[in-house]
């Protein structure tokens, strides 16, 4: 019993910068956060500040350009199976013993380690339409084979694989092409596919058991049937940590390649809810609205979270 | 023979496919260093080598924003927040894992479920509260909502949990009070941990880059991410100069991850597979 008091006290007293640094960043803020949704808050404080229950909520439900920035958001997050499904081909293939593979490692691992403004930056100058290397390269592509085929804008299109319109929600031909946003995808993979999923593939294909595999290749299985059967189902728990986080990533993600890159354009096309959400508070000084969209962000990551549990602990059970 | 032969094609075929994927890793970085040489006339077309060295690209950044500024600040404020999340998560993961205490799991539980909450929910009171607290425009703005964090206390304590405590309670019978058993044994044993964290908490404050562009207006206080991104919009053409502050700015993560790779892939792989 004395033990136990002393072990509280000395819990609270290791507990005391942590606990507090918790509640005045997190859990308070979190708190505050919630609150400020129901209310005008604006930072510029011209209006008297007034509790006004749900207003920002069905402000939302009618805010044509939070839906705009929502289908944006999950059409950049398209790329995400690519470079999941990437990071797994990288790690097969990184797993093999041979003499000097981990400086393939070392090497794929780069962008992802480095990534950040001056990739974005990078990124930019390669994307520029007129004088960027991507469409010089594509340039002589088209000479080479004789193709009279624009190259395509970029950053600067409104342009997309799905042909998403720019004005409402919805699908039109006009649009049909590559633009900023399948720019922001082609990037998005280069960075991720030899970053931390991969190292987590890799570490998975480690846990997998030689006995399973030589079983397998003894009944005469063929190489891609042994991975389909024995690998994949070992890699279901790694491989659904992998999909919550890129999901919770995705719904997230933009603010930053958007801020630096784009700033949200051409038309608000590479505009994504992150970056709805930063514009709102810091350029609006729309506190209140946008908190509830933030928590409404929130939402989608709490639901995308509980379905793939769901989901996910299934298919693991199954397998 | 024959199976070696089999053997052979299929590393052979595997190395290619390597070789392919590093190579279109490789190139925008090439690319990147080849054109911080070149003189802005022959950024546009012509040839991928510079014809001649212009190694006063780099210099000139130096000349045209506070570059040296920009990359103090970065690496002041990393550093302290560094030093400062890797304090409070050991001490709270001690807590967490080797403290017997009514109500600890669910407290963790509860620190746990915050990691789940998007940044921007806590990005907006947060700024609020600097504006309240007068520390807008601030380094103390900058360092101290960034010193703790429920992803290092995560990682540590899981760390913790994998040393015996057979350990801290042959201390504790010899007389070693609670604050010795952390600093002289668990510390010690958690130092992978600490350093992965240590790495992590760097760079990720190192590349920071919604926190410093809310917070600070002056030029003198501006960290390398947000300085780059106002020298890319205000010298936007200057394409030759741009690359060599990308270069600058990347090498000390590059040299840290050169040093650090072994802790930092065991990290990743304890975070993520033991959680």
């Amino acid at each position: 019993m004395k033990k136990n008091r002393s072990q509280l006290r000395a819990a609270i007293g290791f507990l005391a910068p942590n606990l507090l640094g918790f509640l005045l960043f997190t859990a308070g803020p979190v708190v505050f956060s919630l609150g400020a949704s129901f209310t005008n808050t604006n930072l510029q404080q011209t209006i008297p500040l007034r509790f006004n229950g749900l207003a920002n909520y069905s402000e939302l439900i009618h805010d044509k350009a939070f839906w705009l920035y929502l289908v944006n958001t999950l059409y950049m997050m398209l790329g995400l199976p690519f470079a999941m499904f990437g990071s797994l081909w990288l790690a097969v293939l990184l797993s093999r013993k041979l003499r000097g593979i981990s400086i393939f490692r070392t090497l794929l691992y780069l962008p992802s380690f480095a990534s950040g403004v001056a990739i974005m930056i990078l990124w930019k100058a390669l994307y520029n339409p007129d004088f960027g290397p991507i469409n010089e390269t594509l340039r002589h592509v088209f000479n080479a084979l004789k193709i009279h085929a624009d190259s395509p804008q970029w950053l600067q299109s409104t342009h997309n694989m799905a042909g998403l319109d720019v004005e409402h929600v919805g699908v039109t031909s006009k649009q049909f092409g590559l633009g900023g946003r399948d720019a922001m995808i082609l990037m998005g993979v280069w960075i991720a596919i030899g970053g931390n999923n991969m190292l987590l593939y890799l570490a998975a294909l480690s846990n997998v058991p030689e006995e399973l595999l030589e079983a397998a290749q003894l009944d005469g299985a063929a190489p891609w049937r042994c991975f389909l059967s024995v690998t994949w189902p070992q890699l279901a728990p790694t491989t659904f940590f992998i999909l919550v986080m890129s999901i919770i990533g995705g719904l997230q993600g933009g603010f930053e390649t958007a801020r630096v890159m784009t700033s949200g354009g051409p038309a608000g096309t590479t505009t994504t809810l992150a970056y709805y959400i930063y514009s709102l508070a810091f350029e609006q000084f729309r506190i209140g609205y946008a908190s509830a969209v933030a928590w409404v962000l929130f939402a989608f990551v709490f639901v995308a979270t509980l379905i793939n549990w769901r989901f996910g602990n299934r298919a693991a059970n199954e397998m | 023979m024959n199976r070696r032969l089999v053997l052979g094609a299929k590393n052979g075929a595997v190395v290619i496919i390597l070789v392919v994927f590093a190579v279109s890793t490789l190139a925008p970085l090439l690319w990147m260093i080849f054109t911080s040489f070149k003189p802005l006339q022959d950024v546009e077309g012509g040839s991928l080598v510079p014809k001649t060295w212009h190694s006063e690209n780099y210099s000139s950044v130096f000349q045209q924003v506070p570059f040296a500024r920009y990359y103090l600040n970065s690496v002041f404020i990393a550093a302290w927040v560094t030093f400062l999340t890797c304090l409070t998560s050991a001490m709270g993961a001690f807590a967490f894992s080797r403290l017997e205490w009514k109500g600890r799991d669910a407290l963790f539980r509860l620190y746990l479920a915050t990691m789940m909450i998007p940044g921007v929910v806590t990005m907006i009171p947060n700024y609020t509260l600097m504006v309240k607290l007068h520390l807008l425009d601030s380094y103390t703005g900058l360092i101290i909502p960034s010193a703790f964090g429920a992803f290092g206390t995560f990682l540590l304590r899981q760390f913790m949990l994998t040393i015996p405590k057979a350990l801290d309670e042959a201390a504790t019978i010899d007389g070693a009070g609670y604050w010795s058993v952390f600093v002289d044994i668990v510390l010690p044993l958690a130092r992978p941990g600490v350093i992965a964290l240590a790495i992590f908490t760097f760079l990720g404050n190192y590349g920071s880059f919604y926190w410093p562009l809310v917070l600070i207006k002056s030029d003198s206080l501006r960290t390398l991410p947000v300085g780059m991104m106002y020298f890319d919009t205000t010298y936007g053409r200057q394409t030759n100069l741009l690359m060599a502050a990308s270069v600058m700015s990347l090498l000390p993560p590059i040299l840290l991850f050169l040093i650090g790779q072994k802790h930092l892939i065991k990290g990743i792989a304890f975070g993520a597979v033991k959680g």
